[in-house]
Formats: C-alpha cells, structure tokens, sequence
C-alpha cells in the first residue's frame, strides 16, 4: 500500500486580540491510497481546523502535511472538500449539472466537461435533476450533488467535513451507502471528519479519535468489518458494537484528562487510564453515544 | 385579469374625475388631461410619415435627454460595480476608503450641480459628470455590500477546486452580488432621471427640463404639464423594463424571495422608493 | 442652512404624518391597495423636481414650495416601507396573539405597530435624506427661500466663488452624513432585537 497522506506533528495555534488558542498540537497520521479513514473527536477539538490544513486552505503553524509524497502549500492541485453546508457549498446561481461542472472549467474543454459532470450525477443517482436549481433539492439531494461535484473532480484524496450532519437520519444512512458505494468502485482515498461516534465506525477502514481541543490523536483504531457493509446487519455486529463503545470510551478519557491524552505519546498511559476510568464512565459513554 | 382591470378601473375613474374637475374649476395652472394630452401630441407626434409622426421636438430635447441618462447610468453603472468588486473583496482597500464613501454619499447630489458647473461650464460634460457623479454611490455601495456577503464556505469550496481568478469574479463574486447590484442600479436610475431633469433646468436649452421651464415661462401650461408626465412614463419605462431584466437575470433565486407581489411591494422596490 | 434644517424638520414631520397612517391603511386593507396601485405606480415615478415649473407658478418662490416638493418627494420610501412593513407581519405573531385572546384593537398596537417600527424607522431615514435631497435642489433652482443650496448658486453665478461653492457642498454632505449617522443610531438602539436595517442605501 502506498501512502497517500502523511500528517506529521501537525499543529495550529490561531493569534487573535483576546490571545492565542490552539486548536491541534502534534498530530500525527498517515492514509493510505483507497482507504477510508474517519477522524472522530469531540465538537469543537479542532476538527475543522484539522481539515483546512490538510486541505491547504490555512497554513499550520508547525508541522508538515504531505499529499502522495509533495508537500502540501496552499491547496493542492487534485484534492477535493465537501463541506457540511451544502446550501453553502453550492452556487445557487447554476444549475445542478452546471454546479457539477464548476471546477473542472479550469482544466476541460465543455464536451468533456458535461460527460464527466452527467457520469458523476449518475453515480449518486441524480441523473435527471441536472436542469435544476440546487434549492429546487431535498438537503438530501444537494449533498448528493455537492459529492459528485467532488468524484467530478477525480480527486487524489476526498476530505469530507462533517458531511452528513445537516440532514436527517434516513437520509444520511443513504449516503453513508452511497459513499462507500462510490468509494469501492473508484478506489478513492477518503478522510471523513464527524462527530458522529456511529458513523465513524461504520464508514472507516479505520478511525482516528482525537482529543478535546488542542487536538491530538488519541486512538488509531482499524476496523475489522466486511468492505460491504449494511445499515442493519453491521450495526448489529459484534465487532461494530464493541468498536463503537471502544470510541465513545476514548472520547471521554479525552474529554476528563485531556493533558494526559495529550501526552498519549505513550499509548499504554492512556490504555490504563481507560482501563481506570471504563466503570465509571461506562454508563456516561453510553448516554453519549445515544445523543450524538 | 379582474386585478387588472380593478387597477387600470380606478386610474381611468380619477383621471375622469380630475378631467372633470379641472373643467370645472378652469384654472389655467391645472388643465385637464384631454388638453395635456392634446398638447403631448401636438409636441411630440405631429411629425411627417417619414419620422414615424414623431416632431423634431423629439429628435431635438427628448432623444438627447434620454440619451444622457442612459449613457450617464451605464458609466456610473460599469465603475460603480467594477470598483464594487475590488473593494468589496479588499479588507485593507475599504478600511481605507469606507468612511470616505460614506461621506460621498452623504453629498445630496444637487449640490454637485454647481461645482460641475463652474467646472465644465454649460453642455453635455457637465450634465453627464452630475449625473454619474450623483448616481454611482447606490451602485457602489450596494456592489460593496453585495461582494463581501460571498460566505465562507464559498470562499473556500472556490479555493479548494482552484478556480482560476477570472472564473472567481464572474463565477462566484459578481453572481452573489448581483441581488444587491440591481438594487444599486434600480435606486440609480430613478436618481438619474431627477439628475438629468435638474441638470437641464439650469440654464441650458436642450433636453426635456429645458423645455418644461420654457413652457413655464411662457405660459403654455398643459406643455408643461404634458413634458411632467412624459418624466413620469420614462421613469415607469425604465423601471419596468429593469424589473423584467432582473427578474430574468435572476431567475435562480428561490422563488419565495421573489414572490409575484408586483412591483410596489417587494424590499428592492422600497430602495427605489427611497431613491428621490 | 438653519433654514434648509427647519424645513427638513417640517419635511419629516409631515410626511410621517401622511404616509405612516396612508401606508398602514393601504398595507392591512388589500382591496384598497388593489384599487390604488396603478395610480401610485404612475406619480411614484415623476421626479419631484420635474413638479417645481409647476409648484412655482401655483405657490410662488416662498418655503412653501420646497416643502410641498419635498414632502412629495419623502412620502414615497415612508410610504412603501410601511406597506412593506405589515406583509412582513409574522402571522405566528398574530396567531399567538390571537390565542392569548387580543382582540384586533390590541394586535393593531402591541403586535402589529412594534413589529412595523424598524422598517418605519428605516423609512424615515430614507424620506429625511430625500427630503434633503430636494429641498436643496429647489433651493439651488429656484431661490428666495434661503438655505444652503441658495447659498451655493449664490456663490457660484456672483463670482464664481469656487471655494464657497465647495464650502457649502461639503456642509450639506456633513448634513446628509450627520442624518443618516443619527438615524442608524437611534434605530440601533431602539430597536436593536430587530435584524432589519433596511436598504443599503
């Protein structure tokens, strides 16, 4: 497997009238090509911050971002974002097949351009909506489309920020299927930032869970799950169950002692301290879960 | 089609009434409408064939005059959203310049009048410098306004798929700001045309002001009253004609923001309302 | 210029007087503002300055004419703001209203006037500069009344007075700026729960 994102003591202190406030602080990780990686932690650590450096759109304070071995100022030429807001995201003055085709105006000519864009909506099932106006969509919908305007792009790497947190929950297990639907037959790599402990473990070859703000890795947990994987029947598996619980523990540690998870350089320390901490915090974690 | 004839019944009924009226009282300041329309057509539509029944009059005051206008808000149009743009999207340039157009704008336009005349003299320069002098503020402002309402995400889904510069203004900047720059222009043509009117009534004798303080000044009150109501349809021409092609240009916008309330009604026309 | 500023304050003050109930029939009484809307589509557009041949001859060259022009001028934007005002009526408002047994009296004063006070306040920040507007253009076209903008023309046609020219256009731009400062204050502060701030210009 070849690498195809190196994050290397990564960290970002934003300077600000009332002081400075870090957001990360020495993160480390690496993707490698075709996988998905799911990046968890709890709101407001910095995730976004995360994104944007990785995405080139700010520039980290210390650290080095590399992208398939070129390191990574200002953004990259073959990285795509989808964002959260998808009523933001897309232009409501072009069309859904127009909107598709907005980045790919700099590179290709406009035969090839509506090919890529009609190919992309077809693979997130929004072929005939293409004359339409993005408010004329469901929240569902224009997401679909904010992603095909992403694979219209055919991106290196596919970040994707909190991306199903704006619609509602029989949508968004739709798309969690369409993603890894997409993501099998493309072979693309792709890092999904949630907050969503569920959808972590259900979307990621593996999942990072970071600390409270300043944020680090805490975890890097693979998950063990077939690469097909089903709404009903693997959230009911075993390995599922106990992965999830296995994250929404770690978030806590995060959350009680995040000096100490900080400093998790020494990955036994925070196992002893989740080791200390599993009983009384089992029932918390579990209310947690719940209302995330 | 009964809301129609319900609004277009009762103008016809008070015009009757204002005709009847002003029969009636027989003041030579307030004519009836039958000879303010005789003596619209004795002005401007008692040409040859060959002119399409339109008088030299027309040729000579209404042309120029509606010509100044449009030339003067297409100038004050292009700068105003050019310049707009740039400011909107410089931090540093509006720190800069905001509290000075503010001030600018805060110039009642009129008395610009004099300065351009000492100025430029009598003549064309002078009236085209007060009208886009006076009408490129809405326009700016509104373009400002407009150009720095580009969300952030915007912003960033633009920079993450590298669009180049050209595709930036015109692809995400200009469209976003163009709800707000029609405001600017539909506030900046109904100004034009008080402009255009005061820059003629001051002492040239070429377009329609000019011709309306000479019917003044001679007495020919329903000429008078004829080139007022001339003003008043070019003012509704121009407006309607603007409303259709923003609504056109438009068109992608939700439809509830664009409700088919007509004209007087919606936001945008109150900021025309406000305009004189 | 204490003339410009005392016939602006009449300006204001009768316009509000006029378009304020004027807006308020028209905005709740639909069938009315039907029936009206060609007639005020058509005067909206005739300039107030192409009214002063006319209002010279009818009421002379005294303060009465500008004031006429400008109030004719400054009902309009206070006018369409109020209108404007009650279609944005929230109908939740009402219905709670309603509901907690307000009769209409009561939904007309506690209900629909705060909720139409911003975009008043706005209206009458917009009629104030218009009327400044036009005062100082029949100031400067016809004269006899005083004011800043007779003032000006005075400077220029006498000798050509360029920097009294100047001087006493940056005073009525300092008037306009002034108003406009006062208004967004005021509307800042008395109704700052409102989002509304009306037009940009």
């Amino acid at each position: 497997m070849t690498t195809m994102l190196e994050v290397a003591d990564l960290g970002h202190t934003y300077q600000a009238k009332s002081g400075a406030h870090t957001a990360i602080d020495g993160l480390s990780f690496r993707v490698d090509a075709g996988e998905l990686v799911c990046v968890v932690g709890p709101s407001g650590c910095g995730k976004s911050t995360l994104l944007r450096t990785i995405s080139g759109l700010i520039r980290p304070t210390r650290g080095d971002v590399t992208l398939h071995g070129d390191a990574v100022r200002g953004v990259p030429e073959d990285l795509a974002v989808v964002f959260q807001d998808y009523s933001r995201s897309l232009f409501p003055w072009l069309s859904v097949q127009r909107n598709v085709e907005f980045p790919l105006k700099r590179t290709l000519k406009r035969a090839e351009r509506r090919a890529r864009a009609a190919e992309a909506l077809d693979q997130v099932g929004l072929s005939g909506a293409g004359g339409k106006y993005p408010w004329q969509l469901s929240g569902g919908m224009q997401q679909r489309v904010a992603i095909a305007r992403a694979l219209a792009y055919r991106p290196a790497l596919l970040l994707m920020d909190e991306p199903f947190a704006s619609v509602d929950a029989q949508t968004r297990f739709e798309l969690e299927d369409l993603l890894l639907k997409v993501k099998r037959e493309h072979d693309t790599t792709v890092v999904v930032v949630t907050h969503d402990i569920d959808e972590s473990v259900y979307l990621g070859d593996r999942v990072l869970v970071l600390t409270k703000s300043p944020a680090s890795v805490v975890a890097d947990l693979p998950v063990n799950l077939p690469a097909v994987r089903d709404q009903i029947t693997t959230r009911e598996a075993e390995e599922f169950v106990e992965l999830r619980a296995e994250v929404a523990r770690l978030l806590n540690v995060g959350k009680t002692e995040a000096i100490t998870a900080k400093r998790r350089s020494d990955e036994a320390q925070a196992a002893k301290w989740v080791a200390a901490e599993r009983a009384a915090n089992r029932e918390r974690a579990d209310r947690e879960a719940v209302a995330d | 089609m009964s809301g129609f004839l319900q609004r277009w019944g009762v103008f016809v009924v008070l015009v009757a009434l204002w005709e009847a009226a002003a029969r009636f009282a027989e003041d030579a300041y307030f004519p009836p409408p039958s000879r303010i329309a005789e003596a619209a057509a004795e002005l401007w539509f008692s040409g040859t064939a060959d002119t399409l029944f339109l008088t030299d009059v027309v040729f000579d005051h209404v042309v120029p005059s509606v010509q100044r206008l449009l030339i003067g808000w297409v100038i004050a149009g292009v700068v105003g959203v050019a310049l707009g743009l740039a400011l909107g999207r410089s931090e540093r340039a509006m720190q800069y310049c905001g509290p000075l157009l503010t001030f600018m704008r805060s110039i009642p336009p009129p008395a610009l009048v004099p300065v351009f005349l000492l100025i430029f003299t009598l003549g064309t320069q002078m009236q085209l410098a007060t009208i886009v002098f006076g009408i490129v503020w809405p326009i700016l402002l509104n373009t400002v306004d407009g150009a720095r309402s580009v969300d952030r995400t915007k912003v960033e889904t633009s920079a993450v798929f590298r669009v180049p510069r050209t595709q930036w203004i015109f692809g995400v900047v200009l469209p976003a700001a163009a709800p707000k720059i029609f405001a600017g222009l539909r506030v900046s043509l109904s100004l034009s045309l008080v402009l255009m009117v005061i820059s003629e009534l001051v002492g040239t004798d070429n377009g329609i002001g000019a011709q309306m303080l000479l019917a003044q000044r001679e007495f020919e009150f329903p000429d008078m009253w004829a080139e007022i109501v001339l003003l008043g349809v070019l003012g509704y021409v121009f407006n309607t004609v603007l409303l259709a092609v923003e609504h056109r240009a438009l068109a992608w916008q939700p439809k509830q923001e664009h409700a088919p309330t007509g004209t007087t009604t919606t936001p945008a026309a109150v900021a025309t309302a406000g305009a004189k | 210029m204490i003339a410009t500023l005392l016939a602006l304050l009449i300006v204001i003050a009768l316009a509000v007087g006029i378009a304020v109930p004027l807006g308020l029939v028209l905005g709740s009484v639909p069938a009315v503002r039907h029936a009206t809307r060609a007639v005020i589509e058509f005067l909206r557009p005739i300039p107030s300055v192409a009214l002063i041949p006319l209002a010279v001859v009818v009421l002379g060259i005294g303060p009465e004419t500008k004031i006429t022009l400008a109030v004719y001028a400054a009902v309009w934007p206070l006018l369409f703001n109020t209108i404007y005002a009650l279609d944005e009526l929230d109908p939740l408002l009402v219905e709670t209203a309603r509901v907690f047994g307000a009769d209409r009296l009561r939904v007309l004063f506690f209900v629909a006037l705060p909720s139409a006070l911003p975009f008043v306040i706005t209206g009458v920040r917009l009629a104030a500069t218009t009327g400044l507007v036009v005062l100082i253009s029949v100031e400067l076209l016809v004269g006899g009344s005083g004011g800043i903008g007779e003032f000006i023309m005075v400077a220029r046609s006498g000798a050509g007075r360029m920097d009294l020219v100047l001087a006493g256009t940056v005073v009525a731009g300092v008037i306009g700026y002034l108003l406009n400062e006062a208004f967004e204050r005021a509307q800042r502060r008395w109704v700052g729960w409102s989002s509304v701030t009306g037009e940009a210009s």
